[in-house]
């Protein structure tokens, strides 16, 4: 008997490579400088299930939110080994904080009938780890935070959790949500037979996308129709990404997007140094001593 | 969600692990203490837990005006689904306006399924908090008093504040570190209330076999001067003068991320934004280029001291002095100079004269 592993990845801006020429003069952030990376702990999240299906058989499945753009991740844990992707996009859905971005992802989610879901613990563009826990409670699945390890028995986990000061062994019961964490995994490399078939998996917009470019001067119905062509020869591949909007999902759209967030933006701050506005000390003898006359001078030290 | 309720107490999460109180509450308290007179409404304690009665008397001497105590054999370990449970039903009776939890392992796992559960908002990881003015942009509504939430976001590059004009409490999770820890004030007085736990026929999902937690090595937040390395120092063995310096000085050895994924520093001693953050009188930057991930746990040092060979640097940007220079032969020049004193005396008074 297999487990139905669920694994919730983000589409995120690299901040961790942010240089020189991806802040703009006025100090604002220059988004298309950045690439667009794999959130670095959602991979933890999917080799973490992709160990389940290892031991236990059973499937993965991945799901993001986001814009069509987002597919380069699912296909991504395609080439990894996940068994199926799958993309919620909707205009409805933007501005979502992380209580209507867990909500949404509750009702894609519950369409899979999961008995595990696994989410990396934080995204590197928001770093609020809080998607993780609220669909959790959102779903009604048990909570494990920090997940290291994990071993399954039935309907039953022991995980190790991190709790940052040593770590903690908890049995929990399934039907249950893991947050992953860094340290937990080496995520493995693409498998390059899945890489080769799997590059040509396309969600239904993007194929949308692709008939316009390839037929410009069509009529609507002709694109429509060699739009479903296109579509059902890649579902007959096992190729076709699945794609929700909300009232697939049937959301309530009180729950989504602006209107389903309950925080509100008030304010964004570039962060501008002012810089060269330091007291130099030469690197002699004399400089040091100098400087830490200062210090002691003005009780800093001493 | 509860309505908005402009008497509503300000409260703060007493996270405690095994009966003791960690710094966290007690920095909470500092900051609820000057929201909660800001708004001139009580500052409550939430206390949850087993035998832990006693660190009532502690919370109301730092600052809380009463304190909600939670006991329960139940309690006695942290589980998600107990705690959630209580803190919910105290804030549908209560009704707060605001709710802190610090940003810890416990608090990032227990404020964001209490504001799912309440369907209200939350703020991550805040630096700062204050009261202030919003305008909404759509309705031109203009809304007073509320709680604004600064946080650091884009992988530190933008602040961002945050506010949850409707759907409350107003919850947010505070970093660790950030805010002054409250004095206590010897013969404060406040009120303990006891809550009653109503978790009968609850079940509970999880099971604590077994925890294991040790005691940080490094005290990085109670030091006065902290030296502190970057992956420029090259390896393990050049952070031994930086070690020098800081046993010379009294003071602790931080180090970026970068040097502990290097490993020439222990994570124990990170700073930054995923390791601790820190407020120093004098912090001494050696090598590092001050990433903005590290700034983010070192720049509200009152002094900043940087060293490095590159004197575009950003750490310069935000640095109080500065030396151009090679940190193997700066660092050790400041040992001996420290060593012989007299004439760092003499420049003292130099200084003093000047």
């Amino acid at each position: 008997m297999g487990y139905n592993c669920v694994v919730c990845v983000k589409q995120v801006p690299d901040t961790k490579r942010i240089t020189g020429q991806a802040m703009k003069e006025d100090g604002t952030v220059n988004r298309a400088a950045l690439p667009a990376v794999f959130n670095p702990e959602d991979l933890n999240a999917l080799e973490a299930a992709l160990r389940v299906r290892d031991v236990h058989g059973g499937t993965v499945t991945v799901i993001t939110m986001g814009l069509p753009a987002a597919c380069e991740v699912l296909r991504e844990a395609l080439f990894r080994g996940a068994d199926a992707a799958a993309l919620v996009t909707d205009r409805r859905a933007a501005a979502s904080d992380t209580l209507a971005t867990s909500y949404i992802l509750a009702c894609a989610a519950k369409k899979l009938h999961p008995d595990l879901i696994f989410c990396g613990r934080q995204a590197i563009d928001g770093d609020t780890a809080q998607v993780g826990p609220q669909l959790a409670e959102k779903i009604g699945f048990t909570l494990v935070t920090y997940l290291e390890e994990l071993t399954l028995n039935g309907r039953t986990a022991t995980a190790r959790r991190n709790v940052g000061n040593g770590y903690e062994v908890v049995k929990a019961r399934l039907p249950a949500l893991f947050t992953v964490i860094e340290t937990a995994n080496h995520p493995r490399p693409n498998a390059l037979k899945k890489a080769m078939k799997c590059k040509k998996a396309r969600a239904p917009v993007e194929v949308a996308k692709a008939v316009e470019a390839d037929l410009p001067s069509a009529t609507a119905e002709a694109k429509a129709e060699e739009g479903k062509r296109r579509c059902a020869a890649l579902a007959a591949k096992g190729l076709l990404i699945t794609q929700w909007n909300l009232d697939d999902l049937q959301a309530d759209l009180a729950w989504c997007g602006g209107a389903g967030s309950p925080t509100k933006v008030h304010r964004i701050q570039s962060i501008v140094l002012a810089g060269g506005d330091y007291k130099e000390f030469p690197p002699t003898e004399a400089g040091v001593t100098q400087l830490l006359g200062e210090l002691i001078e003005d009780h800093t030290i001493g | 969600m509860i309505e908005v309720n402009r008497q509503g107490e300000v409260w703060i999460y007493a996270e405690q692990e095994a009966g003791k109180l960690s710094d966290v509450p007690l920095e909470l308290l500092s900051k609820g203490r000057e929201l909660a007179d800001q708004l001139q409404v009580p500052l409550g304690a939430v206390l949850l837990g087993r035998n832990v009665s006693d660190l009532a008397s502690q919370l109301i001497l730092h600052g809380a005006d009463k304190v909600y105590l939670a006991e329960d054999a139940v309690l006695g370990h942290y589980q998600t689904a107990s705690y959630t449970k209580v803190i919910c039903d105290l804030i549908t009776q209560q009704k707060p306006q605001i709710c802190l939890f610090g940003a810890t392992p416990m608090g990032r796992d227990l404020a964001p399924t209490v504001a799912s559960c309440m369907r209200c908002g939350l703020t991550a990881d805040c630096t700062d908090l204050e009261i202030g003015e919003h305008t909404e942009p759509a309705t031109k509504e203009r809304l007073s008093n509320l709680l604004l939430q600064i946080r650091p976001a884009f992988g530190g590059n933008i602040i961002a504040t945050i506010v949850n004009p409707h759907r409350w409490p107003q919850m947010a999770t505070v970093r660790e570190g950030v805010m002054r820890m409250s004095t206590p004030v010897p013969g404060r007085s406040g009120v303990t209330i006891r809550c009653s736990v109503n978790l009968t026929g609850m079940p509970l999902p999880v099971e604590v076999l077994e925890s294991h937690r040790r005691p940080k090595k490094v005290n990085l937040k109670g030091a006065r001067i902290i030296v502190a390395g970057g992956a420029g120092v090259g390896s393990r063995e050049n952070f031994r003068p930086l070690w020098d310096l800081a046993n010379i000085l009294g003071g602790a050895v931080g180090g970026s991320r970068a040097a502990v994924d290097l490993g020439y520093v222990d994570h124990d001693h990170q700073i930054g934004q995923t390791g601790t953050t820190v407020r120093p009188a004098l912090y001494i930057a050696c090598g590092l280029s001050g990433a903005i991930q590290h700034r983010a746990g070192m720049q509200e040092a009152a002094k900043i001291l940087a060293i490095n060979n590159d004197k575009d640097a950003p750490i310069f940007g935000i640095a109080h002095y500065g030396i151009v220079g090679d940190l193997t032969e700066v660092v050790p020049r400041m040992i001996k100079a420290i060593r012989s004193g007299a004439s760092i005396t003499k420049a003292a008074e130099a200084a003093a004269k000047a």
